[in-house]
């Protein structure tokens, strides 16, 4: 071989594999090397593993020369990508692919861009009090910007429901997208060479073949909007008729979807007669929505009263939690979510930690308040110390969930539910009292009930904020910054793990 | 066992002369190691090496077969030591470990080593991790080379070059009776490449003809008066040698361009990202037929001067390209141009950054400046052609604005405990004894351990060293309101905390907390055994624990927990050891088995079993998301890469619920804290039976029946109303 016709101008391929810890990228790798190498080609690849292999992201760094090629004046390859020098770039993950984008290896002129569209969120994003997760729309627009060809599809469920991984569908997908020039036959004696989990990582690898070459892919990203179920023509029982016509006379059109979905939260919480009251309360607001000219505003206040009514009423309770464990859509859920196969049982264990509270919030009214201050609180507290492990699954577990269950029917007797009840009032009249003031105030004021939360200590924590709230917009009525004075301090507390920002947020008012 | 194993690969270890071998480059240094007669090898694992060790471990019976003892040391200084077996016979003796922080455990013993000089060939591969995927403080090795006098390969990462300068580093020792680091970078250590295999060959005087035949000479023992001569004999015989050596043998490599005004010199480990660079401007093509002519130093230490003196002589300009700081080998090339009168600029960091990582990207950019700056005879005088087309860098078409946007939103993804980790539950445990006695001053150790500081624990203050972590708390031995907490690791903790740390303690009469996390394995490492693993293993003697070795050294205050996974009695026993009356070191031993190699162990058992027909049960948690509030604490206690958001079905509620994914082992931390950190009911446990016997079948029967017949009735009840 001669120097000429080294110089003639073959190109290495150059392929950025960016992966986490544990998602195969070096089997990718390895594939790829091999591929390559049983074609003839001088390959390369290198990785930088250490601490990144423990869930951080990794790259993996492939680059392939064409031949001819000698032993003896072997091809000199670069160990990292360069931006503006790379051909492919497989992302494992949707935040990686635009992590590769940030770092400048996505280039118009030459990269195709392929990457699964799935989510493993980051631990900023699962720590969140409420919702930290990112707009993922962003990084699929951003593909679509920089790179020459894009492709993207879920290939983390298309490998999971092969029974395989990732790597797989994305090899799959890979050789789809033809960029590399290799026959789909020699992708697939890469797979059966290497000899490990042949039947499964074939069957991921066709399946991501035929995601990308069936231009089903997933360009966008679902919008949260329309969740809200449409109308139905005629209810399921006479009382839900009631109701149906009720929502249908009484509220404009653009307010029935949010309303039907509180009603049937209720319903599946108490029953018609809570839900009527649900409707009552509703229109009271409504009524003085139109009066503050809520017409032209969609009824947003209206709207969200609606929202975080139906959640508000349907408290979190020791009830409640008996009554949606004990279910029989319950058990198939979890069969389903376990992959519970023919031949196979299950056994169910719940983790439950009631607090000498929560059994007293479940008693009559005036008993609970008694007890909750008498001497059984000390006389107990040994039994409420410790969380138990009730196996639900089984009679005994299943029969004392079922007896917790059935107190549903004296449920607006007991003390969790006045406690409840006149929270709900004290937010209700804080709504139309702000409703004097701002009708930008009172909406913010309504969704603010979005952090009463929890159960327990968390509940404890949550509702302390949301009376911080409750006393600040109290002190903001009247004023004329009081919906964004209001917004600031919501979403510190909104936002806020520890306390720490509303209180800063609260300090910084001096007027409160 | 380690995290990965090398059983299939090491057999392309035995291929003979002419053979080509492809793999990874730790495979083929080994295979260098085994062409070259190597006699004894050892070492400590940490990336990039240990993969290193794991081969050299998984290839022990081809080691043996060869009469070559293989050990895996107890420190870096054990291993460095261990090179003392060349001192006196002619034995060639290779020891590996990360640095730089494994060259600082050892450096004791490598001065040592390095003033008495060896008569068999000494090599010490150093895995130099800097830069990108660097879990360490970014030094640089060759500080030491220069203050002990040990010489410096830096070979091209090219496996035939590697390959080669494992053999030549071997002649160089002995030639120059000096033990020689031969660094390989991170991207060295796991490039995949090929190379043509020579034969291995036995060592040719074997460790137990030493031992049979002992010899002493007294003047290669450290000490006045051989150490002072020793001092003279290193700079009048060994460095001539050395320089000798390297001259005759051609170790550095003189690559033509063409032309000759002005040149290139390279560290040996970045000659191939340089070529990239190059060509990138289209000044070099992909076989490194380069315009600039190339000196690569595949030995950075001792520079040769004669070599450096003739290639830049006639030049008009030079650019070194040196990775790191301080710049000793630009100093040193100053130093050496000065001196022979030669007037040629040396460019180098003014171009290159001082400090942080070369990349390609990086060196193009350092190398246009460069040129660009060229005196402008020099500019026009170029009348080569391009030896390949410049590639035009692509601007990105989206704009600041948009890629700021992005930048916002991507978020950091730092490295954290496993799936399962029985350290988690520590931690967590941690952070609610805090919440309760208020925080401490925590000092923490290397390990998977030292993933506590990042979110979402956020634990720990500082850390100064593997096994140091009780160490660093030493100051903290006066009287006050609250106690110090330190953390170490098993493997930290036989590396040297027991004496370092626990011995410290109890000595000074140290009233602090000592948290000692035994997982059964060097985890952090790749998962090798440690004197106190459980596994039996043929080579070594393990099943050595912990506690004795503590009360061993005057602890009286010890508790051992051998189930992490209890938060509840695990913040008891932090609680009580911060608040006890007890004087002295309270050390807490949390013993619970690294999931990622319990996990390789079990699950094939239990594949096996169950294709056999055995009834097994599989455990996996859940959360009932129309339970769970989206409130996120669970996370923020653990941190479970399996516990993670779904959206939330219901469209009343804006966020998304708490739910376990399929990768989920069963280890039962999520549903313990949520009992410890009474936060709510919604974690279940679900118990796979599979190949359920007739007790199974007839229990499910009769719940079934019962249990059935109450749902129905619960159904029907919810069902009276629907819209």
């Amino acid at each position: 071989m001669t120097d000429k016709t080294q110089t003639a101008g073959a190109e290495p391929l150059k392929i950025a594999i960016l992966a986490m810890g544990g998602q195969g990228g070096g089997v990718l790798a390895d594939w790829l090397v091999d591929l390559a190498e049983r074609a003839g080609w001088y390959a390369q690849s290198t990785s930088v593993p250490g601490v990144a292999q423990r869930t951080g992201a990794t790259i993996y760094y492939v680059e392939l020369f064409p031949p001819p090629w000698s032993m003896a004046q072997p091809p000199v390859l670069a160990q990292m990508p360069t931006p503006g020098d790379v051909d492919v770039v497989i992302s494992a993950e949707l935040m990686e692919a635009g992590r590769a984008i940030l770092r400048g290896i996505v280039t118009p002129d030459r990269t195709t861009l392929l990457t699964s569209v799935h989510r493993s969120y980051a631990i900023s994003e699962k720590s969140h009090p409420a919702n930290g997760i990112v707009d993922a729309a962003q990084v699929i627009a951003a593909g679509n910007d920089t790179a020459k060809h894009f492709y993207a599809a879920d290939l983390q469920r298309i490998a999971e429901s092969c029974g395989s991984v990732i790597s797989a569908s994305l090899f799959g997908a890979l050789a789809a997208t033809a960029v590399l020039p290799f026959a789909r036959e020699q992708f697939e004696q890469t797979i059966r060479l290497g000899n490990v989990g042949v039947h499964s990582s074939l069957a991921a690898f066709d399946a991501g073949w035929n995601e990308i070459r069936s231009a089903r892919m997933q360009q966008d990203t679902k919008t949260a909007s329309a969740r809200f179920p449409a109308l139905p023509e005629k209810a399921g029982t006479a009382d839900g008729q009631k109701l149906l016509d009720n929502l249908r006379s009484r509220f404009p059109v653009a307010l029935q979807p949010v309303i039907l979905a509180g009603l049937r939260h209720l319903l599946d919480f108490q029953d018609a007669d809570y839900a009527h009251a649900y409707l009552n309360r509703i229109e009271k607001i409504l009524a003085l929505d139109n009066g503050a000219g809520g017409q032209p505003r969609g009824w947003t206040l209206t709207w969200q009263f609606a929202r975080y009514l139906a959640t508000a009423m349907a408290y979190d309770d020791v009830i409640k939690v008996a009554d949606l464990k004990i279910r029989d859509s319950r058990m198939q859920r979890i069969s389903r979510e376990v992959r519970l196969d023919q031949g196979q049982m299950l056994e169910v264990a719940d983790y439950m930690h009631p607090r000498f509270e929560e059994v007293c919030g479940t008693m009559p009214e005036r008993l609970g308040r008694w007890i909750e201050h008498s001497f059984l609180r000390n006389w107990t507290a040994t039994l409420f110390r410790k969380g138990r492990h009730l196996r639900t699954s089984r009679l005994g577990g299943y029969l004392l969930l079922y007896a917790l269950a059935s107190r549903r029917s004296k449920r607006t007797a007991t003390l969790r539910h006045a406690q409840e009840m006149q929270s709900i009032d004290d937010w209700t009249k804080k709504i139309e009292a702000a409703l004097e003031t701002d009708y930008e105030f009172a909406v913010t004021v309504t969704q603010s009930r979005r952090l009463v939360k929890g159960y327990s200590d968390t509940h404890a924590r949550s509702s302390g904020r949301f009376s911080q709230l409750m006393k600040a917009a109290e002190a903001l009525d009247g004023r004329t910054d009081a919906a964004t004075q209001y917004k600031t301090l919501y979403e510190a507390a909104l936002n806020d793990v520890k306390g720490e920002r509303l209180q800063a947020a609260l300090a910084a008012m001096p007027a409160l | 066992m380690a995290e990965r194993s090398f059983k299939k690969e090491v057999q392309t270890l035995k291929i003979g002369a002419g053979e080509e071998f492809r793999g990874e480059g730790i495979l083929a240094i080994t295979k260098a190691l085994l062409q070259s007669g190597v006699g004894y090898v050892a070492g400590y694992q940490g990336a990039p090496i240990s993969h290193l060790m794991d081969v050299l471990a998984d290839a022990d019976d081809i080691l043996k077969d060869l009469g070559i003892h293989f050990e895996s040391s107890a420190s870096e200084a054990t291993a460095a030591a261990t090179l003392s077996a060349s001192v006196m016979y002619p034995i060639r003796g290779a020891v590996t470990w990360k640095s730089t922080v494994g060259t600082n455990v050892a450096s004791d013993a490598l001065a040592n080593l390095a003033s008495g000089g060896v008569t068999g060939g000494a090599l010490v591969i150093v895995g130099e991790d800097y830069g990108e995927g660097s879990s360490i403080m970014q030094e640089r090795t060759h500080a030491f080379a220069m203050k002990s006098q040990m010489w410096m390969l830096d070979p091209r990462p090219n496996l035939a070059c590697m390959v080669d300068m494992v053999e030549t580093g071997f002649r160089l020792s002995e030639a120059s009776s000096t033990p020689v680091f031969y660094q390989v970078r991170i991207r060295g250590c796991h490039v995949h490449g090929r190379f043509i295999a020579k034969d291995n060959v036995a060592p040719p005087f074997t460790l137990a003809q030493a031992l049979e035949t002992p010899r002493r000479d007294a003047g290669r023992i450290v000490l006045p008066p051989a150490a002072y001569e020793h001092e003279q004999e290193k700079v009048r015989d060994r460095w001539p040698a050395a320089v000798k050596f390297l001259k005759d043998n051609r170790v550095n490599e003189f690559f033509a361009g063409n032309r000759e005004d002005i040149g290139i010199i390279v560290q040996g480990g970045l000659y191939n990202n340089t070529i990239r660079a190059l060509g990138l401007l289209g000044k070099a093509d992909h076989f490194g037929k380069s315009e600039l002519p190339i000196y690569v130093l595949n030995a950075v230490y001792p520079l040769i001067s004669d070599e450096v003196e003739d290639f830049c002589r006639n030049k008009k300009a030079v650019l070194l390209i040196e990775e790191g700081q301080p710049d000793y080998i630009e100093q040193n090339i100053h130093s050496i141009l000065r001196k022979a009168g030669i007037n040629t600029p040396l460019s180098g960091k003014d171009v290159l950054p001082m400090a942080g990582e070369y990349t390609v990207q990086t060196i193009r950019d350092g190398l246009r400046d460069f040129l660009d700056n060229l005196p402008s005879q020099l500019v026009s005088t170029a009348k080569a052609e391009p030896v390949a087309k410049p590639t035009v860098e692509q601007p990105i078409v989206f704009t600041s604005v948009r890629r700021q946007q992005l930048a916002d939103i991507i978020p950091p993804r730092p490295a954290g405990l496993c799936t399962g980790c029985p350290e988690r539950p520590v931690f967590s445990a941690l952070t609610l004894a805090q919440e309760k006695l208020g925080e401490h001053h925590i000092s923490c150790d290397i390990g998977c351990h030292l993933f506590s500081i990042l979110p979402p624990f956020n634990l720990g203050a500082t850390t100064m060293g593997y096994g140091l972590g009780a160490s660093s708390a030493s100051a903290f031995n006066v009287k006050a309101g609250k106690r110090s907490i330190s953390i170490m690791g098993d493997g930290g903790f036989w590396h040297n905390g027991l004496t370092s740390g626990v011995g410290n303690a109890v000595y000074n009469k140290h009233d602090g907390v000592i948290i000692i996390v035994d997982n059964y394995y060097s985890s952090a490492t790749g998962g090798q055994d440690i004197l106190s693993s459980r596994a039996d293993n043929d080579n070594r003697s393990t099943n050595h624990p912990i506690e004795q070795a503590v009360r061993g050294v005057g602890v009286k205050w010890v508790r051992v927990i051998d189930r992490t996974y209890d938060v509840s009695k695990m913040r008891a026993l932090i609680e009580d050891a911060l608040t006890c009356a007890d004087s002295g070191p309270k050390v807490i031993i949390a013993q619970s088995e690294c999931m990622l190699n319990l996990q390789r162990r079990e699950k094939p058992a239990f594949k096996k079993d169950v294709t056999q027909g055995v009834r097994r049960v599989r455990q996996q948690f859940g959360v009932d998301q129309d339970i769970c509030s989206g409130d996120h604490a669970c996370i923020r206690l653990s941190g479970c890469p399996s516990l993670t958001l779904k959206d939330n079905d219901n469209p009343l509620k804006d966020d998304p619920v708490a739910h376990v994914e399929s990768s989920c082992v069963g280890c039962g931390h999520c549903g313990e804290i949520a009992h410890e950190a009474v936060l709510c009911p919604s974690f279940y446990r679900a118990d796979i039976i599979h190949n359920p016997g007739r007790k199974d079948h007839f229990l499910n029967r009769i719940r079934n029946t019962l249990i059935g017949k109450l749902q129905r009735r619960h159904r029907e009840r919810i069902e009276r109303v629907t819209i």
